[in-house]
């Protein structure tokens, strides 16, 4: 038995515009001060006002969210009591919503804790939507939320299916003239989504076309993004290919690069698509050394030059990833982010008990022991290939 | 020979093989905790194990004939057609737990803590070899 799940999703350069039809006394966002101070906050409030809602906001979420934000976001929440809660932003400020939200509906539940085993009851009280305004993360359309525990110095990838917003705005018009920087770093968070999403081991017949399609667009269209951040087209598919990888990885899981990614980026602030990204290829590596794995058909699909076995379909796509990552100027070892050598290999031990600490470690089609992740971990700082 | 699940004989067994386990040693070496593993069966009766797991050891492990003489941390329950396709890894626990087949009850951020040795303990299930009741 397996369960698939997806929001309603409405996309398109003007999908805000749904919003006017919304039903609801009050709306609560949780956002940070650049969607105010860029405007993105009073345009989704024009709308809701339209719809007949008034509407508070709650805009202090930081990148990588701690607890106590969420906690304080919560607290604010419940002296409001919405009836919507909405998440605008980037991951951070959509997971932020969510574990927010979770605690507005049930503050006696412990947000380090949260889990799809439990019963939380959710929508006594509020709805959820998720608006992004990069296009990475997929928070939009997954139950995951993210947050970090500042004192542990680790990210907690946590969930429960009753986090699934009810409704996610995919509207590219929020994404048009996105920094290079920022398009590069959560692109490649979109590829890593789809191709994990593909080859984890909970990988199903319903999340296999949303992830073959994400990587699809994501590989075609994100050199154009970077290149040209008002290129309409590009970034539309771009955030369309972000919430359909989204979907892909909310019902399949992800891998082992994401396990890495979020312990580096919990010990060296780098940001989430960078440090995933990153590990993408010398992931795939060590995947494919370990046997079979699906990076053939992933290869096909994208008519690379894959031949028919898994190997040369695992040497074609880390090819390719390494052809996109010189296109959009995207570091492509540890050491390439200006992390010293001193510095890291002290934080190894730190680095390897986070990522066995992941939950996502366990989907990946070749389990990785501590002995692994240390090599791999030191692979990806010298930028050298995987031969184990 | 298969071991039927649950009994005296495969409490043993597990034991065994989680104290041979280097991988579950490791995963575990800070855990304290225990366990009941709950089997509920097509006839509506329970059979309960309880497992006491320290610091990558299993100190005891056998089956419980009255499940309130001992109020453990944590307790997994779930049919036998949900265990057996976890032993059998048909099923990836996680998968089973998300879908419900499978229950969990106890301080879940102990548990998302230390899903390793949670996947190791599973791992050395996998290697009793198991008769399940029809």
């Amino acid at each position: 038995m397996w369960i698939f799940s997806s929001p309603k999703v409405v996309f398109g350069d003007d999908a805000l515009e749904y919003l006017e039809n919304l039903r609801g006394q009050r709306a609560f966002f949780v956002t940070d001060a650049n969607m105010v101070a860029f405007g993105f906050v009073d345009q989704v409030q024009q709308r809701l006002a339209a719809a007949g809602l008034e509407s508070a906001v709650f805009a202090e979420v930081e990148p990588n969210p701690s607890l106590q934000t969420v906690r304080r976001a919560a607290e604010i929440m419940a002296a409001y009591e919405p009836d919507w809660v909405i998440g605008l932003g980037g991951g951070s400020a959509m997971d932020a919503a969510k574990a927010a939200w979770l605690l507005y509906e049930r503050p006696d539940a412990d947000p380090t804790a949260i889990n799809p085993m439990e019963e939380y009851g959710l929508r006594q009280k509020a709805r959820l939507i998720a608006i992004p305004t990069t296009s990475g993360t997929g928070s939009e359309a997954t139950w995951a939320t993210v947050l970090t525990d500042t004192e542990l110095q680790m990210k907690l990838s946590m969930g429960t299916p009753e986090l699934l917003p009810d409704l996610a705005i995919v509207d590219s018009s929020l994404v048009l003239g996105l920094p290079p920087r920022i398009t590069a770093d959560t692109g490649m968070d979109v590829l890593t989504h789809a191709i994990e999403a593909y080859t984890s081991t909970l990988a199903n017949d319903f999340s296999d076309g949303m992830a073959l399609k994400a990587a699809e667009l994501a590989l075609t269209y994100l050199p154009a993004a970077y290149a040209d951040g008002a290129d309409a087209e590009a970034r539309g598919r771009m955030h369309n290919a972000a919430a359909i990888a989204g979907i892909a990885f909310g019902n399949s899981m992800l891998g082992l690069s994401h396990a890495m990614g979020h312990s580096l980026g919990a010990v060296f602030h780098v940001p989430h698509g960078r440090s995933v990204g990153l590990f993408l290829p010398y992931v795939i590596e060590f995947t494919a050394n370990g046997g079979g794995t699906r990076y053939a058909d992933i290869a096909h699909f994208l008519r690379l030059p894959a031949g028919d076995d898994e190997a040369a379909g695992a040497a074609a796509l880390v090819a390719a990833l390494r052809d996109l990552a010189q296109q959009i100027d995207f570091a492509c070892s540890i050491q390439a982010l200006g992390i010293a050598r001193d510095a890291f290999e002290q934080a190894l031990p730190k680095l390897v008990a986070n990522a066995e600490a992941d939950n996502q470690l366990f989907f990946n089609a070749r389990f990785a022991d501590s002995d692994d992740l240390a090599r791999l971990f030191m692979c990806a700082y010298e930028g050298r290939p995987v031969d184990w | 020979m298969a071991i039927p699940f649950l009994s005296d004989e495969w409490a043993a067994a597990f034991k065994d093989a989680l104290n041979n386990s280097a991988a579950y040693k490791a995963a575990a070496e800070t855990w304290e905790g225990d366990f009941y593993f709950i089997a509920e069966l097509a006839n509506g009766e329970q059979r309960t194990l309880y497992l006491d797991l320290w610091h990558g050891d299993c100190r005891e492990a056998y089956v419980v004939a009255d499940p309130a003489s001992k109020s453990p941390e944590f307790e997994v329950s779930g049919k036998i057609p949900a265990w057996k396709k976890v032993i059998e890894k048909k099923v990836d626990p996680i998968q089973g737990l998300i879908t419900r087949q499978l229950k969990l009850k106890g301080n879940m951020a102990k548990v998302l803590k230390s899903v390793k040795a949670a996947q190791e303990l599973v791992n050395s299930a996998t290697t009793v070899p198991t008769e399940f009741p029809s």
